[in-house]
């Protein structure tokens, strides 16, 4: 009979504070955030108004509210061991959709429009998420067809069309620059967002089940989880974000056309990579997203300051998103080699 | 002695796949679909859509998809082995920016030509490095090499392009051969298709990639150098792809940090209509330049008729769902009817075995 | 699986180059036909617009000044165009249009040289090319229509920005894409002017917004950054004034930085009233598509041969002379202010 106490792993002897400490220490988003005040520091070192002029302060929080949104909604579905590479496209149809709502309904709340954007990026993302787990394909290959596809729609429908900033009423254009308390009302928004869903992903036991199907989908499936509704809700989410994403588009940038939010699908895959979610599923957050959502935008908006022509910005993110993974994987296999030593070793 | 032999010992072993007759083999496959719908839509157009039986348009329909069908090939082999490889558009960029940029140093072309194709070979060497000897995933891997190399190219032009190039090398991108319409490039392009169809189909080098795409570790064990191939093959990726960006830059005679951006979800979208499963370990190239052609096809026919391009995108978008989900929906379909047949027939054990026997094989 | 494979194989290669070489034979026994047809003069009035990218308001008003003209001469009008202002998207709606033997192409160039050969195959098989707004170099098409002379339009935005800015300080120059051939010749005729005629003004940067409108509304935030002193902001190109003014606009700078440059009054009112920005010029862009209309359809016709002293009517603008490096001239650019601004619609 073996004695209760021989176990595999022993329990941290530390106390419950100073886990928490070490956790937030040694935690991957503390590194990103600190990779991110090295990057304001330096830019500000160089040019005061960096940071403490109140254009560059609100462009600073302001800026990257948008990738913030889409890299939270991806985050939940890499989580989940698939990709959303749609969510540009769900982004320009929905700021399309903003401003035609505006134009053919004046007169129409503001809250009403952001339900609307919201609802309808939901509805785009629940047919992805339809064809995923009903098809049995990978999700890059359904939601490269679905980006294919929701673009042309969106082209076709706004034809050569843009929305013009007269276009929209100024209370709605005016919350892109609104700020309360100083900080930007876009932000608070997506910020709000950021801590409800990591909230929900840590706390609730649907957000718990969505780590689980991330790291074994078999062994999700057998412990008795329901893989499918738990895969769709993630692309539901995710497409609302992106959805609120294209509501916001249109508030700060004022003009909308048919191109918006090109290319962005890969900037919010890269956020979530280097914010620590691994691209397999079952580990990461979303703190960790944003941050590297913040990051990639204030990097982009550093380094004219730091003297490095803006054009490797692009080459500068590459390079980030291959060390994160490089690092994700060497932390994996020294993990996995002290389990084993642990094993042998009892 | 007890009389226990069941059924499935006394019948012998059957090969599906051989049982079938051979006209069974060739056309039920899902590559002869797709060369059926290309022969379909194509002599539809030819009715149908005015000018497009015009002496240009085959020609510029192979100027067009050229670079697609070169990167289609290696990427073919990449998505059997179960890999992707996201990172070729932005290797064609960064080939494309390297002959404008040295070209506009001095350099002469065929020696920016060869330097970029050098530098395409590094990219995929750096690629495959990452993917097949330190084991990272490869959609990742290659998201960020994708930013990487793009952010390079754009980083050495900057915003503008060198478009100064010698007529003679732009004219040679363009030329046709002779009197017909073909254009020159097709024969390179003609070289490749038959250098990388005895690869894939006849050499052990290729029944290793289906091995890989099926069961790495299995093939491991069989004595397929599993991280060597991955390796090689994301090389001819970049080789290809550098060689894509010198035709591209020659053709449209414009040297751009963004040329190309986009081009691999075309490639990956013609592949994956071509029949080649996403899970890897099954694939064929004919199936592959049939998906290219398509696309091509549809693109030239609906610009000549006038329709934007957008509806293009849209088609491109539910032929490739559509493609991809056929396999689920027509196994789907299988096990339904077969388990009606099984009911239908139920009572017969030995029936109920032997059918039950051929399920397996046929799944 | 090798023996299925090869036969497989075969009988597929076979089909494929089948269909390859019966459509090849196909093709080139139509030839002779084809070009008999489009050839020779008095052709048929089907005139194509290629602006330097659709969805811009300039081009289409420009293209609607076009289709007025094709439609008063009883011509088919047809307007095409890439997404994004880049000379090898427009290489593909130029061969399109030499496989349809349209009857002349007018198009504004992304780049002076890369788009001449396709130009040329168009030229050899029958149809006339017609640049306008931006031009190719000479041997590449048959007519160039000028909005105004060079000189004069750098001049016009060079003697605004002085007044505007008391004569001395920074500016810098927002233009569009980085290879434009019009908006690269005015921003060399601007330095020139600078230093020859302004010594105390300096042109500290020229950044490029692409004529996208987010990556203009971006590159002027960066400016703004970089340059705390920055004065003035020239922008010749409606996309990238309309994009700045706004960013200034909802900034600090808003009065403290000037914004000037080429831009279309409805985009521009609103600026204009709100103090933003105190003059800016531009032509009218309808009539300079409807001269280039009308310009097409006299070499269709065969009247002009595009060399220097030809003549001819354009519809109610009256009667233009041919000049030198077959250019025509439409007028002088206009200036707009506070004053007149409510008068125009465009």
């Amino acid at each position: 009979m073996t004695t209760p106490t021989e176990m595999l792993v022993e329990p941290s002897r530390k106390s419950a504070g100073q886990r928490a400490v070490t956790t937030i220490l040694t935690s991957r988003e503390s590194a990103i955030a600190l990779v991110l005040i090295l990057v304001i520091g330096a830019a500000t070192l160089n040019t005061h108004s960096f940071l403490f002029s109140s254009d560059s302060w609100r462009d600073l929080l302001l800026a990257p509210s948008i990738l913030l949104l889409l890299a939270v909604g991806q985050a939940v579905v890499i989580i989940t061991r698939s990709v959303d590479l749609s969510v540009g496209s769900t982004l320009a149809l929905t700021a399309y959709l903003t401003g035609r709502l505006f134009v053919d309904n004046p007169g129409i709340p503001v809250i009403v429009v952001f339900l609307i954007g919201i609802a309808a990026g939901g509805v785009l993302g629940l047919i992805n998420g339809l064809l995923v787990a009903l098809g049995k394909v990978p999700a890059l290959v359904i939601t490269l067809g679905t980006m294919y596809i929701y673009r042309g729609v969106v082209l076709e429908w706004a034809g050569s069309d843009r929305i013009n900033a007269a276009d929209m009423p100024k209370s709605f254009l005016s919350l892109g620059t609104k700020t309360i308390l100083s900080i930007p009302v876009l932000t608070i928004i997506a910020v709000a967002v950021l801590v409800a869903v990591g909230y929900y992903l840590r706390t609730a036991r649907g957000g718990r089940e969505l780590y689980a199907i991330g790291s074994d989908p078999d062994a999700a499936n057998l412990y008795g989880l329901n893989v499918r509704t738990r895969v769709i809700g993630a692309f539901v989410l995710c497409g609302a974000l992106a959805g609120l994403a294209g509501v916001v588009y249109a508030a700060r940038y004022g003009t909308i056309s048919s191109s918006a939010g090109t290319g962005i699908e890969l900037q919010a895959v890269g956020a979530a990579v280097i914010g620590g979610v691994a691209i397999f599923g079952g580990s990461g957050t979303v703190w960790g997203a944003a941050i590297g959502a913040w990051l990639l935008i204030t990097i982009n908006r550093a380094l004219p300051i730091l003297g490095v022509q803006d054009f490797w910005q692009r080459a500068v993110v590459g390079a980030l998103i291959i060390a994160a993974i490089v690092l994700d994987r060497v932390l994996a296999v020294r993990r996995s080699r002290k389990l084993i030593e642990a094993r042998d070793a009892s | 002695m007890t009389t226990t032999d069941t059924p499935r010992t006394q019948s012998a072993r059957t090969y599906p796949s051989y049982a079938k007759s051979l006209w069974q083999r060739v056309l039920l496959t899902r590559e002869f679909a797709v060369i059926a719908l290309l022969l379909i839509v194509f002599f539809y157009s030819r009715n149908q859509i005015p000018n497009f039986d015009g002496p240009l348009t085959i020609y510029y329909l192979l100027l067009d998809v050229a670079p697609i069908l070169l990167i289609a090939l290696p990427m073919t082999l990449i998505i059997i082995t179960g890999e992707i490889d996201l990172s070729v558009a932005s290797t064609v960029g960064l080939s494309s920016v390297l002959v404008g940029d040295l070209h506009q140093g001095g350099m002469s072309i065929p020696m920016a030509a060869l330097v970029a194709i050098l530098v395409g070979v590094l990219c995929g060497a750096f690629n495959g490095f990452l993917i097949a000897y330190v084991g990272l995933p490869s959609l990742a891997v290659t998201i960020g090499t994708l930013a990487l190399y793009r952010g390079l190219g754009v980083g050495i032009l900057g915003t503008t392009a060198v478009t100064d190039f010698p007529e003679k090398w732009t004219d040679l991108a363009k030329d046709r051969i002779g009197d017909s319409s073909y254009p020159v490039i097709v024969i390179p392009i003609l070289v490749l298709i038959i250098v990388f169809v005895l690869l894939l189909h006849f050499t052990p080098f290729g029944r290793g990639v289906f091995d890989i795409g099926l069961n790495d570790e299995a093939a491991h064990f069989s004595g397929v150098n599993v991280a060597r191939t991955k390796f090689l093959l994301f090389v001819m990726a970049g080789a290809v792809s550098a060689f894509a960006g010198i035709y591209f830059t020659l053709r449209f005679g414009s040297a751009r940090g963004d040329n190309a951006t986009g081009m691999e979800l075309q490639v990956i979208a013609a592949v994956l209509l071509g029949g080649v499963s996403i899970f890897g370990g099954r694939g064929a190239l004919h199936g592959v330049l049939a998906g290219v052609l398509l696309i091509g096809v549809l693109q030239s026919a609906l610009r000549l008729d006038d329709v934007s391009a957008n509806v293009i995108n849209i088609i491109i978008g539910l032929l490739l769902i559509a493609s991809v989900m056929s396999t689920s929906f027509l196994s789907f379909v299988a096990r339904t009817t077969a388990g009606m047949k099984r009911r239908a027939t139920e009572g017969s054990p030995e029936r109920q075995q032997a059918s039950a026997h051929h399920e397996g094989n046929n799944s | 699986m090798k023996l299925r494979n090869k036969k497989a194989t075969a009988l597929a290669a076979l089909a494929v180059s089948a269909a390859l070489v019966l459509s090849a034979c196909g093709g080139s026994s139509d030839s002779d036909g084809g070009g008999s047809g489009s050839g020779g003069g008095g052709g048929d009035l089907s005139v194509t617009f290629l602006p330097k990218n659709l969805g811009n308001p300039y081009f289409d008003t420009s293209d609607k000044g076009g289709a007025a003209a094709v439609k008063e001469f009883g011509g088919k009008f047809a307007e095409v165009g890439p997404q994004e202002a880049t000379p090898d998207g427009q290489v593909s709606f130029i061969n399109t249009a030499a496989q349809q033997g349209i009857g002349a192409l007018v198009v504004s160039a992304n780049d002076p040289k890369a788009i001449g050969d396709a130009l040329n195959e168009a030229r050899d098989a029958g149809t006339k090319v017609v640049t306008f707004d931006s031009d190719t170099d000479p041997e590449y098409r048959d007519l160039f229509i000028n909005q105004a002379s060079a000189e004069g339009i750098a001049k016009a935005q060079v003697d605004l920005i002085a007044e505007q800015i008391g004569d001395s300080g920074e500016i810098a120059i927002l233009s569009a894409a980085a290879n434009a051939t019009n908006q690269n010749t005015w921003i060399d005729l601007m330095q020139k002017d600078v230093d020859a005629n302004h010594p105390n003004i300096k042109i500290v940067e020229t950044v490029y917004g692409d004529d996208d409108d987010q990556t203009s509304f971006d590159k002027t935030s960066a400016l703004l950054n970089k340059y705390p002193d920055l004065k003035g902001i020239v922008s010749p190109t409606t996309v990238g004034i309309a994009a700045a003014a706004r960013y200034v606009s909802t900034s600090d700078f808003k009065g403290k930085v000037k914004v000037t440059g080429l831009g279309t009054p409805n985009q521009m009112r609103e600026y204009v009233e709100d103090g933003t920005v105190d003059a800016f010029a531009l032509w009218n862009p309808e009539d300079l598509g409807y001269l280039a209309a009308f310009a097409a359809k006299a070499l269709i016709d065969g009247d002009i041969k595009g060399d220097e002293g030809d003549t001819f009517t354009a519809g109610k603008l009256g009667d233009f002379t041919v000049g030198a490096d077959s250019t025509v001239l439409l007028g002088d650019p206009f200036v707009f202010n506070k004053d007149n601004i409510g008068d125009f619609d465009f």
